[in-house]
C-alpha cells in the first residue's frame, strides 16, 4: 500500500474543517431522511462536530494506517460512545456505521480539490483516507454488535430470574413452575431460589412442575434429580410433577428414573399429594340451599 | 410429497443446542409425526447435539429430508471433530460417562430412535446419524 509521509489529509482537514462538516452534515442528514424522528439535527450537528474534531487530531498525532494506536484513542472512545447510543436509540448496524462512511464523500472533494495538480499524490491520498474510513466504519459496526449483544444477555439474564418463581401454595407447600429449557444455568437459579424460599417459609414439601419444559433429556433429568436431592438435604421433600405422557416414554427409553422422587402427572396431583403429607384434608362444603 | 431440503446448523453453544431442537421439532410436526415421536427424535437429537458439543468440542448437525428417495422422513447427522470414541461398545453402555453425566445419553438416543449409525474413531472426530422414515 502507498503511503507518503505526511500525509497531507489532516492538513486538509484542519484547513476546511467547518466546510467539510456543513458537507458531511447535508450527506447525513440526506441518509437519515427518514430517521428524524430517532435523533434530532441538532444532536447530529453536535456529534458530527465533535467527531471531526477529534478526527482532525487523531490525523495530525497518529499514523493514518493504524487505528489501534494511542493517538487514535480518543476516536475510539468516541466511536463506542456513538454506537452504544445509536443501538439503544434504535438504529441498524448500517445506519450507524454510515455516520462515518458518509465522511467519505465530503473528504475525497477536499482532498481533490486541493490536490488536483498532483495525480498521483492525490490517488495515493484517496487511497489512504478510504482505507482510514473504512477502518473506523467496520470499528463501530463491530461495537455495534457488541452492544447488542450486550443488550440480549443482559436480558437472557433476567428472563432467567423472571422464569423461574417460587410460589408458596399452602403452609408448608412451595411450588416452582418451570417453564423452557433447564440447562445449567437455569438449574443453579432455581436450585438457589428454591432453597432459599425453603428457609424462609419453613416448608418442607417443594413441587417442581415441569408441564412447560418441552424435551426432558439426560441432562435436564440430571438437573431435577440434584435439586430434589438439594432439597432433601435441607429436610424438604421434593414432588416433581407434569410428566407428559410422551415425556414419561422417552424417559423410559433413555432409562433414567427419578428414584425416591415422588412424581405426579398433573399439579393436581401434586397437590393433593402434598396434603396427605402434611396432613391436611380437603372436603367439599355440603351445598347450601 | 416434500421437495428434497437440507439445513446445517453449528452446534458450538447451549443456544445451538436449543435451536437444533426447534428445527427438528418443526420439521417432525411438519410431517405430521405424532407427539411420542416428536419428543423422541427431540431428545434424541439434544441428546447427540449435547454430546457433539461437550465431548467434541462443538460441531455441525446436518437436517435432511427425504430420505432414501422416499416420500418422507427426516435423517440427523451429528459430526464434531473432537478426540472421537475408542470403545463405541462401551459408550453406548448404561451408566458410562467421561463427563460426569448419567452416562445415559447416547444409549438413550439409540433406543430412542432405532434407525441409528455411530461413526468414530480416536483422533477422528465422531459423526451420528439418526433418522426417522415416514
Amino acid at each position: 500500500m502507498p503511503t507518503n509521509n505526511p500525509s497531507r489529509i489532516a492538513e486538509i482537514l484542519a484547513r476546511h474543517q467547518q466546510a467539510i462538516l456543513e458537507d458531511w452534515l447535508l450527506a447525513q442528514l440526506a441518509a437519515f431522511s427518514a430517521r428524524h424522528n430517532l435523533i434530532s439535527e441538532a444532536d447530529l450537528r453536535r456529534q458530527s462536530a465533535d467527531f471531526i474534531g477529534i478526527f482532525g487530531t487523531a490525523c495530525q498525532a497518529g499514523t493514518l494506517t493504524d487505528i489501534a494506536t494511542p493517538a487514535w484513542q480518543p476516536v475510539r472512545d468516541f466511536l463506542a460512545s456513538i454506537s452504544r447510543s445509536r443501538a439503544s436509540q434504535g438504529f441498524s448496524p448500517s445506519e450507524t456505521a454510515t455516520f462515518v462512511f458518509s465522511l467519505k464523500q465530503p473528504l475525497f472533494a477536499h482532498i481533490r480539490q486541493e490536490l488536483a495538480a498532483n495525480a498521483e499524490s492525490l490517488a495515493d491520498e484517496m487511497w489512504t483516507a478510504t482505507v482510514l474510513i473504512d477502518k473506523l466504519g467496520l470499528y463501530t459496526t463491530e461495537l455495534f454488535q457488541t452492544a447488542r449483544e450486550e443488550v440480549i444477555k443482559r436480558q437472557q439474564m433476567e428472563m432467567l430470574e423472571l422464569s423461574t418463581p417460587v410460589v408458596k401454595l399452602w403452609d408448608g407447600i412451595l411450588a416452582v413452575p418451570l417453564i423452557g429449557t433447564l440447562d445449567s444455568a437455569r438449574t443453579q437459579v432455581v436450585m438457589e431460589s428454591l432453597l432459599q424460599s425453603i428457609v424462609d417459609t419453613g416448608s418442607n414439601i417443594a413441587i417442581v412442575d415441569i408441564t412447560g419444559v418441552p424435551t426432558v433429556d439426560t441432562l435436564i433429568a440430571q438437573n431435577l434429580l440434584k435439586t430434589a436431592a438439594a432439597a432433601r438435604l435441607m429436610g424438604a421433600q421434593c414432588i416433581i410433577c407434569g410428566i407428559r405422557p410422551q415425556i414419561a416414554q422417552t424417559m423410559v427409553h433413555l432409562g433414567v428414573a427419578f428414584g425416591e422422587v415422588v412424581t405426579r402427572a398433573t399439579l393436581a396431583d401434586a397437590l393433593a399429594f402434598a396434603f396427605r403429607e402434611i396432613g391436611c384434608t380437603v372436603s367439599r362444603q355440603a351445598p347450601r340451599n | 410429497m416434500n421437495p428434497p431440503r437440507s439445513e446445517t446448523l453449528p452446534l458450538r453453544s447451549d443456544e445451538d443446542l436449543v435451536r437444533v431442537r426447534q428445527a427438528v421439532r418443526a420439521w417432525m410436526v411438519e410431517q405430521n409425526f405424532n407427539l411420542v415421536e416428536q419428543t423422541k427424535m427431540v431428545t434424541a437429537a439434544s441428546e447427540l447435539g449435547r454430546n457433539a458439543l461437550v465431548y467434541g468440542g462443538g460441531g455441525s448437525a446436518r437436517l435432511e429430508s427425504p430420505v432414501d428417495g422416499g416420500h418422507g422422513g427426516i435423517r440427523v447427522t451429528f459430526e464434531d471433530h473432537g478426540p472421537g470414541i475408542a470403545d463405541i461398545a462401551q459408550a453406548l453402555s448404561n451408566g458410562f460417562s467421561t463427563g460426569g453425566g448419567l452416562g445415559l445419553g447416547l444409549g438413550g438416543a439409540k433406543r430412542l430412535v432405532k434407525d441409528f449409525e455411530i461413526f468414530s474413531e480416536p483422533g477422528q472426530g465422531t459423526r451420528v446419524i439418526i433418522t426417522i422414515r415416514k
